[in-house]
């Protein structure tokens, strides 16, 4: 041990205790809904009035739908999603058995189109991954994200902390710096959340459209000035981990509503 | 720490750890360095302190007033991410503010405000901005000369 190795261990201990600094202590976690003005919200809470519902019975048709001439449909596999799906939203993504490698929910959906019905994979931010994506998620309303960390995930989790904190771009700034160093503050005029993924896919009025988280980190880094990684790319969903290990216990939402 | 040291170096790490940290808590906290300052850039004509004005107004440009708020009141949603503008022009000289506004992080390391005129050192920059600062010298000339303005 030399006085480099030590003052390098100093040094460490005291960037890690900086980094748990801006940790948000779990009595502190806020959701996008409780940041959320009342009209927002009164329209997440009404089923009839929250237009991402709409994706949901399209998701319900596609799922018990065949899709095509001896192609079983996600029902004819697994059953009634109201039976058997309840909870899976909220541990995913998740390390596909097989392969090993790590899944999103769409992604999931993917492999299975792929694999089990013999079908061309949705295209990330289609329609029909949407509703799917949402009916699944509604399945788990209530229930509170896993930790991945305690599923085996800590690797992941561990890479996601890194994206999560590293500057990117031409603004050269962090996820960190704004959400968790700057929840609450006006970002001219936006509230900034605390960027936790409990309520997608969601309903967005500046997109009049439903979108995926992914679709929510591309706009944030591209707000930034960086470019955003490919549509499914492993850092997303390693950033998707992270976000739900920081998130675990929170009751999912979803499909949510923001302005 | 001696070169003998090394040979229990894994069995001492977690005493030479705990001591290193308590003995670096235990430092002064570091003098404060003087402000950085920058001279003028080169640019190709004089600085324009209204130009300055509505770069900082401006939020696709200056996106100052994301953060920041100021002496602006035809700007309706301002930040509150950071310090007044207003008086800016009295608490710093117009080096001091240059310097500020070229690479923030030469006064803070830690600090959120971008850099405005460094092109390197970021990571995965969008391709339509690659290469390039987000102001030019003229209009960092520009921003310091209306920054200076703002005089309480
Ligand atoms: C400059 C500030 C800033 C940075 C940097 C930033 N975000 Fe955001 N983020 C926002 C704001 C503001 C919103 C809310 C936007 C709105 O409601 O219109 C948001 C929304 C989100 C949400 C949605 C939260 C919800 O409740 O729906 C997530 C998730 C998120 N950001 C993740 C990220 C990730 C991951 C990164 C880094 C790749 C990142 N953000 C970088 C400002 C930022
Ligand atoms: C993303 C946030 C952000 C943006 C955008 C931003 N700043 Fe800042 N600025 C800060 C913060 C935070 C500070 C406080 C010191 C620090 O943390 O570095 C600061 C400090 C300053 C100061 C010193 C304030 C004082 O009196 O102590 C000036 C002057 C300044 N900024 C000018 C500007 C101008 C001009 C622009 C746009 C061209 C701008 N800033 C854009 C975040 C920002």
């Amino acid at each position: 041990m030399t006085g480099r190795t030590g003052r390098t261990v100093a040094l460490l201990m005291l960037l890690l205790a900086a980094v748990r600094a801006d940790e948000i202590p779990a009595s502190q976690r806020l959701s996008g809904y409780d940041m959320m003005g009342a009209e927002a919200q009164a329209m997440q809470r009404d089923d009839f009035a929250n237009p991402a519902m709409l994706a949901v019975k399209e998701g319900e048709a596609l799922w018990k739908a065949a899709p095509g001439e001896g192609r079983p449909s996600c029902q004819s596999c697994h059953g009634e999603a109201a039976a058997t799906m309840g909870g899976v939203a909220a541990r995913f993504p998740a390390r596909e058995g097989t392969t090993g490698r790590l899944l999103d929910l769409p992604g999931q959906i993917q492999a299975c189109q792929t694999e089990r019905q013999g079908l061309p994979p949705a295209t990330r931010e289609s329609a029909a991954l949407l509703a799917l994506e949402a009916y699944l998620a509604v399945q788990s309303r209530g229930q509170p994200l896993a930790s991945p960390r305690a599923r085996g995930l800590g690797d992941a989790v561990s890479r996601g902390e890194a994206l999560y904190r590293q500057r990117f771009g031409q603004l050269d700034l962090s996820c960190a710096q704004c959400h968790s160093q700057n929840w609450g503050r006006s970002l001219g005029g936006t509230r900034i959340p605390q960027a936790h993924p409990t309520g997608y896919p969601l309903f967005r009025m500046e997109w009049q459209a439903i979108g995926s988280l992914q679709r929510r980190f591309r706009n944030c880094m591209t707000g930034i000035r960086a470019e955003p990684f490919p549509p499914g790319a492993p850092e997303w969903i390693d950033l998707e981990i992270y976000l739900k290990e920081r998130a675990a216990g929170m009751a999912i939402d979803a499909p949510a509503v923001r302005p | 720490m001696s070169e003998q040291a090394g040979h229990a170096g894994t069995r001492r790490l977690p005493w030479l750890a705990i001591a290193a940290f308590f003995a670096v808590l235990a430092m002064p906290a570091r003098a404060q360095p003087a402000v950085p300052e920058a001279g003028p850039l080169p640019v190709s004509r004089p600085p324009d302190a209204e130009n300055g004005r509505r770069i900082v107004a401006d939020r696709r440009k200056g996106l100052c007033l994301l953060c920041h708020s100021g002496p602006f009141p035809e700007v309706r949603f301002q930040g509150d991410l950071a310090p007044s503008l207003a008086g800016a022009g009295s608490r710093w000289t117009p080096a001091q503010l240059r310097a500020r506004l070229i690479d923030s992080r030469q006064v803070n390391g830690e600090t959120i405000m971008p850099p405005y005129f460094r092109a390197e050192g970021q990571t995965r920059m969008a391709r339509a901005f690659a290469g390039r600062t987000i102001l030019t010298a003229e209009e960092i000339e520009d921003v310091t000369a209306f920054l200076a303005t703002l005089r309480e």
